[in-house]
């Protein structure tokens, strides 16, 4: 029992993790049926530049380990927004009206190239976040011991996507990101701007990603260029595992991937946990096609 | 001076040409019919006046301003607002938010409000189900939304497209209906029809399309009384 609510604990720290990155790929999806591939490295943008910040800015001087922590946080997700708005401005929007396949190229390209940008200017090797910043100390829960680092974790990815619940179903702008998804030309009849209702999908997402990449350094410590591809995968698998283009099942899908893998390395085995998370996958793909929560097919690419 | 005019409208899908010239006028306070067969062009004409089909050569005013360089939402927010063909609620969103997004143009919380009151006087099913899901609603249900949403963006000029397609003869007189009195109130209506009788019977003045051009135009008495439009549209 004691190892299950440990594991438990584990999988959702890290399934918070993919379904804030998820939601980046499946709100994308929504307003333009596209896969955006570079949204992993967007993700690892965030990582790296959370670290220079830390390092290099002297917040933690400046401020508490908490207050710097808060301070990163949110300058991240503004930075990573930003480039977010940009990627969608230079490789998607010049093709909004092209075929979907030179936009899955063009998001294959901005990947590879954020990818080596990240390497040319950090190196490749493995940068570790500074230990100030990573709270060694457990608090007692459910008679365990569960490190303070996790309950965090799992405690910021909660509060953002309630946070992006209540903006999506209760605002004005939420109600016009539905309403983009679900028909673009009754949108514009309804005087929405279209175009700037892809923009602020490509802040909200990146921003939301970007976060993440930020939380795995501190969660992990253990930083590289390559991480926005693994991340990545398995957050674009917890989209499609809750049905893209559904924020809810973004969200749901990635606590549960995260669950699955977790209690894989600890009741089968470490090397498992991904054979395990993709077996679910393809389990519930086979009864269910559009994924758990979702209502269109995820024919397209 | 017209309200709304269209003056040698050329469109095309691809290489093939569907609007050869089209020339039209809406007057301030009309109700105005565009008839016409399937594939006539009527519905691309309200979707270019809209901007979301772009056309090849032409000009269109709309109380004296060009529209050919304005994107849709901008049109919208001149004072067009459309009804689209085959509906176009947003299923998965309540009867409520459909109506909200209508008036996404208008910034004004009160006046939203007003305008939600007078929908609601107007068709008073919406009321009744303004809680539940649009997707869920009958075709005429949907079709008095449709035409309440575009009507939340206060327009001065709406587009309806084939409001009465899929409804029962009842309803569409009762929609028709509707559709009068919001023409008292000030809205000057361009209407694309099938049911051309019932078009008629309500418009002032009428078009008749045949493949892309503009093959008739005259009042609505006159349409109504012709042996062409008689035997083509009225069914003899």
């Amino acid at each position: 029992m004691e190892q299950f609510i440990q594991q438990l604990i584990n999988g959702l720290a890290v399934g918070g993790i993919y379904a804030l990155v998820a939601l980046g790929y499946t709100m994308v999806y929504g307003v333009l049926k596209l896969i955006n591939f570079a949204h992993g490295d967007l993700f690892t943008i965030g990582a790296y530049l959370g670290l220079t910040l830390l390092v290099s800015s002297n917040l933690a001087g400046l401020l508490t380990p908490v207050g710097a922590a808060i301070a990163v946080f949110i300058m991240v997700s503004l930075f990573v927004a930003l480039i977010g708005w940009i990627l969608e401005r230079a490789a998607y929007r010049p093709l909004r009206n092209a075929n979907r396949l030179s936009a899955v190229v063009s998001a294959l390209g901005a990947s590879i190239f954020f990818e080596n940008a990240i390497m040319l200017i950090y190196g490749a090797r493995v940068y570790v976040y500074p230990e100030f910043m990573r709270p060694d100390f457990s608090i007692p829960l459910l008679g365990i011991n569960v490190p303070f680092m996790r309950l965090l974790i799992i405690a910021a990815s909660v509060i953002l996507m309630v946070c992006l619940w209540l903006f999506i179903q209760r605002t004005r702008m939420g109600a016009s990101i539905r309403a983009v998804a679900i028909d673009q030309a009754a949108s514009r009849l309804m005087g929405i701007n279209v175009d700037r209702v892809i923009s602020l999908v490509f802040l909200i997402g990146p921003g939301l990603g970007g976060a993440a990449g930020l939380m795995v350094g501190i969660y992990y410590g253990q930083i590289d260029f390559t991480m926005g591809w693994t991340y990545g995968l398995k957050a674009f698998t917890a989209a499609i595992l809750g049905g893209i283009g559904n924020i809810p099942g973004a969200m749901l899908g990635g606590f549960l991937l995260g669950v699955t893998e977790a209690l894989a390395a600890g009741y089968i085995a470490m090397a498992w946990k991904d054979a395990v998370a993709f077996l679910v996958l393809i389990i519930i793909l086979i009864i269910r096609p559009t994924g758990i929560l979702g209502e269109r097919t995820a024919d397209k690419l | 001076m017209s309200l709304l005019s269209l003056n040698d409208i050329h469109v095309s899908y691809g290489s093939v040409e569907v609007l050869h010239g089209i020339n039209l006028h809406v007057d301030e306070g009309e109700i105005v019919t565009i008839l016409g067969a399937n594939g006539a062009g009527k519905s691309t004409t309200l979707l270019t006046i809209s901007g979301l089909v772009r056309p090849g050569s032409g000009e269109i005013v709309f109380d004296g301003k060009p529209l050919l360089r304005m994107k849709s939402h901008e049109v919208v927010g001149l004072g067009i607002a459309q009804s689209p063909e085959g509906r176009r609620v947003f299923g998965p969103m309540t009867v409520l938010e459909n109506l909200r997004l209508g008036a996404f143009c208008i910034r004004d919380k009160s006046r939203g409000e007003n305008n939600l009151e007078w929908i609601f006087d107007l068709f008073p099913r919406l009321k009744e189900r303004h809680n539940q899901l649009a997707g869920t609603l009958s075709g005429g249900e949907q079709q008095m939304l449709a035409i309440g949403r575009a009507l939340m963006a206060e327009p001065r000029l709406l587009l309806l497209d084939e409001p009465s397609l899929g409804l029962a003869p009842l309803l569409v007189r009762s929609i028709f209906e509707t559709v009068k009195e919001i023409n008292k109130r000030g809205v000057t209506v361009l209407l694309v029809e099938q049911n051309a009788r019932a078009a008629l019977k309500l418009a002032n003045r009428g078009y008749v399309l045949e493949v892309g051009n503009v093959a008739m135009e005259d009042s609505a008495e006159s349409l109504l009384a012709n042996a062409k439009v008689r035997e083509a549209y009225l069914g003899g």
